[in-house]
């Protein structure tokens, strides 16, 4: 599924990323976990194609397809979907266009016909109800105003509507209630199937409780500096990352 | 003054009127383009209004036809042979032009005696001539109208020119709608002298793509006397387009409201330009005046020059302006593609968020949603997105 291989990237010249390697294959959730500043969210831009960053040397992919080369609307449309650490605010585009927008141009990339007005509002309506989002929020300029556990919930609506194949989520629990977090894992548990991969970027292994994962990799000073099952999630919970920012550098 | 002498005297607006140094004409215009011909063929076709209003007056290359809706009552129409021109060239070059060679007859009058509303469509159906118009619309007391009016370039490289004077009676209502579809290499010119009298209210909204060079110049003389004055815009411009919003009011006594908003976008080499002057003179006391002018500029060869200005000798006054130019949120653009929306989609879509708001300040239903279509389309988008 998603292959990271010897990745490198930098910003304004600034070295970040320094060789990460990492293996998602279909069907499994893999964590990552690492100190503030470890390149975490530059990781998941990098994968998603963000501007501004340069990729200096190493590969990433997804099911063999080269993602590097794609601009961000073509990988979306082949499935990757990034919950933003800070999703953005756009004043004037209802959630509800801006979604229907957005599922329609990836059908469109895809060679699929456009859905349906009654159909997307059914489905719409449907997964609002299992987010516990009320219908009325996505008539309103999608986060605007929005506070940001509602942000990070509009996130996870947006993907179940997208149905992306490859899910990166950005600390989706930071601003979290523990209700919400209860929701929005469920929310993301139920995307869980044997073709689809996701990376979780968390600092709590709290929220992995919830959504179980298959594998922990510890990012730190750009490089995935160790990894192991869901225990290693527990045992940076007791110890923190100082073993492991003495080790990076 | 003929047009003419204008161009023979170099007296056609210049950069030296600093009212006009952004939109030059006398460049543009070197020899009198040829009085443009009668044109009937357009009365089959239909104008961006169809179906809003039922008395229709299209004045196509400079010439009326009037079509009476079913309620004749409360829509009249007269010609005048041999109006006036009050204009001072020095300050209103291009209505005095007007003024002076409109066709026959020299003016159209559209009146309103009851609630209803009226579409005027000026047509510009040939290429390379020049007309000119006069149209006079009054609103009787206490009467609400709407004025849909569209300028339509069929032919291309014309020269419209149009004045427009507008009399508001007491308590009377007019929302103005304008849109302004001239074609790429026209130059068109439009000036609305607006009277207001005391509790009347006036609204309108501008419309335009532009043209190689299009202005549309409103002047308003504002009363006070709880009168209720706005003044809004919205420019969409590509290529190397060029559009002109001049507003003038001048607000003469105690208590009036004028509210202004105009959003605009610039692409490729094309050209924006606002002009917003608010006068309050002296004595106009318990003015609240509030002008809004907000563009993006999409290319580095593009250009917005604007130029809002209060000019406040009362004491007792509320007056504010804000005027920002800037760049799409590019944040905001990468969050769009990261959902799978291609860039030029997501610009066009969030370039149609910015200046949506100024949409739905239209209070006409009809007029709002030809408005947001005429937004979309100018932007390249089909109303597919929307998921209402
Ligand atoms: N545009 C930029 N210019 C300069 N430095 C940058 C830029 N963007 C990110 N960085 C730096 O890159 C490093 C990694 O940032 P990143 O946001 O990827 O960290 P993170 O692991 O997600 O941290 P956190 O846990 O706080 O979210 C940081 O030192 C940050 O300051
Ligand atoms: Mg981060």
């Amino acid at each position: 599924m998603l292959s990271i291989n010897n990745l490198h990237a930098r910003v304004e010249d600034k070295p970040i990323l320094k060789g990460v390697t990492l293996e998602v294959p279909a069907g499994e959730v893999h964590a990552i976990m690492g100190p503030n500043g470890a390149g975490k969210s530059t990781l998941s831009y990098v994968l998603s194609g963000r501007g501004g960053y340069e990729v200096t040397e190493g590969s990433a992919s997804l099911n063999g397809e080269d993602l590097l080369e794609l601009e961000p609307n073509e990988r979306a449309a082949k499935g990757v979907f990034l919950s933003f650490q800070y999703p953005l605010e756009i004043p004037g585009v209802p959630a509800l266009t801006f979604i229907r927008t957005a599922v329609n141009a990836q059908r469109r990339a895809r060679g699929e016909d456009e859905i349906a007005a009654p159909a997307f509002l059914k489905l719409a309506k449907e997964k609002a109800a299992s987010l516990k989002i009320d219908f009325e929020m996505l008539k309103r300029g999608l986060n605007v105003g929005f506070s940001g556990g509602e942000k990070k919930r509009m996130e996870i609506f947006q993907m179940a509507m997208l149905s992306p194949k490859f899910l990166i989520l950005d600390e989706t629990d930071s601003g979290l209630d523990i209700d919400a977090l209860k929701i929005v894992s469920e929310g993301v548990n139920a995307l869980r199937s044997p073709e689809r991969g996701m990376l979780v970027i968390t600092h709590y292994q709290r929220l992995l409780d919830y959504i179980k994962p298959d594998r922990v990799h510890v990012l730190a000073a750009g490089r995935i500096v160790a990894s192991g099952g869901p225990e290693l999630a527990l045992q940076l919970e007791a110890e923190g990352y100082d073993k492991y920012v003495g080790a990076a550098a | 003054m003929s047009l003419s002498t204008a161009i023979e005297n170099s007296d056609l607006p210049s950069r030296r009127h600093e009212d006009w140094r952004w939109t030059d004409l006398r460049g543009l215009i070197r020899t009198v383009p040829p009085v443009s011909p009668v044109f009937f063929d357009v009365i089959k076709s239909s104008g961006p209004f169809e179906g809003q209003a039922n008395a229709e007056l299209i004045i196509a290359n400079g010439r009326q036809n009037w079509w009476p809706g079913k309620d004749a009552e409360t829509v009249e129409f007269f010609e005048h042979d041999a109006p006036d021109n009050p204009y001072d060239r020095a300050s209103l070059p291009m209505a005095a032009i007007a003024a002076d060679h409109a066709i026959e007859p020299r003016a159209s009058i559209i009146q309103f005696n009851g609630d209803d509303a009226a579409s005027v469509r000026f047509v510009s159906a040939t290429d390379g001539t020049s007309h000119h118009a006069r149209l006079g619309v009054v609103v009787k007391a206490g009467v609400s109208a709407v004025l849909l009016e569209s300028h339509e370039g069929r032919g291309d490289r014309y020269l419209a020119n149009t004045l427009i004077e507008i009399f508001l009676e007491e308590g009377a209502k007019l929302e103005r709608i304008v849109l302004a579809d001239d074609a790429a290499e026209a130059v068109a010119v439009t000036t609305a002298i607006v009277k207001v009298a005391a509790g009347a209210t006036f609204n309108q909204t501008v419309l335009t793509g532009g043209a190689r060079r299009q202005r549309i110049e409103t002047h308003v003389a504002h009363p006070g006397a709880h009168a209720q004055v706005r003044l809004d815009g919205i420019y969409l411009l590509n290529a190397q387009r060029h559009a002109d919003q001049t507003t003038v009011v001048t607000h003469g006594g105690v208590d009036g409201v004028t509210t202004q908003l105009t959003k605009g976008m610039v692409a490729d080499q094309a050209r924006g330009v606002f002009q917003g002057r608010i006068i309050v003179a002296e004595g106009a006391d318990q003015t609240d005046a509030r002008m809004g002018h907000h563009a993006l500029i999409l290319s580095d060869r593009a250009e917005i020059d604007a130029k809002p200005e209060l000019l406040i000798f009362a004491d007792d006054v509320s007056c504010a302006h804000g005027n920002t130019i800037g760049a799409l949120d590019e944040e905001a653009v990468f969050y769009a593609r990261q959902r799978g929306i291609p860039e030029l989609e997501a610009r066009a879509m969030l370039t149609q968020a910015f200046v949506g708001e100024v949409v739905e300040r239209i209070e006409h239903d009809g007029a709002r949603e030809i408005a947001a279509a005429w937004v979309a389309k100018q932007l390249g988008r089909s109303e597919e997105g929307g998921a209402e």
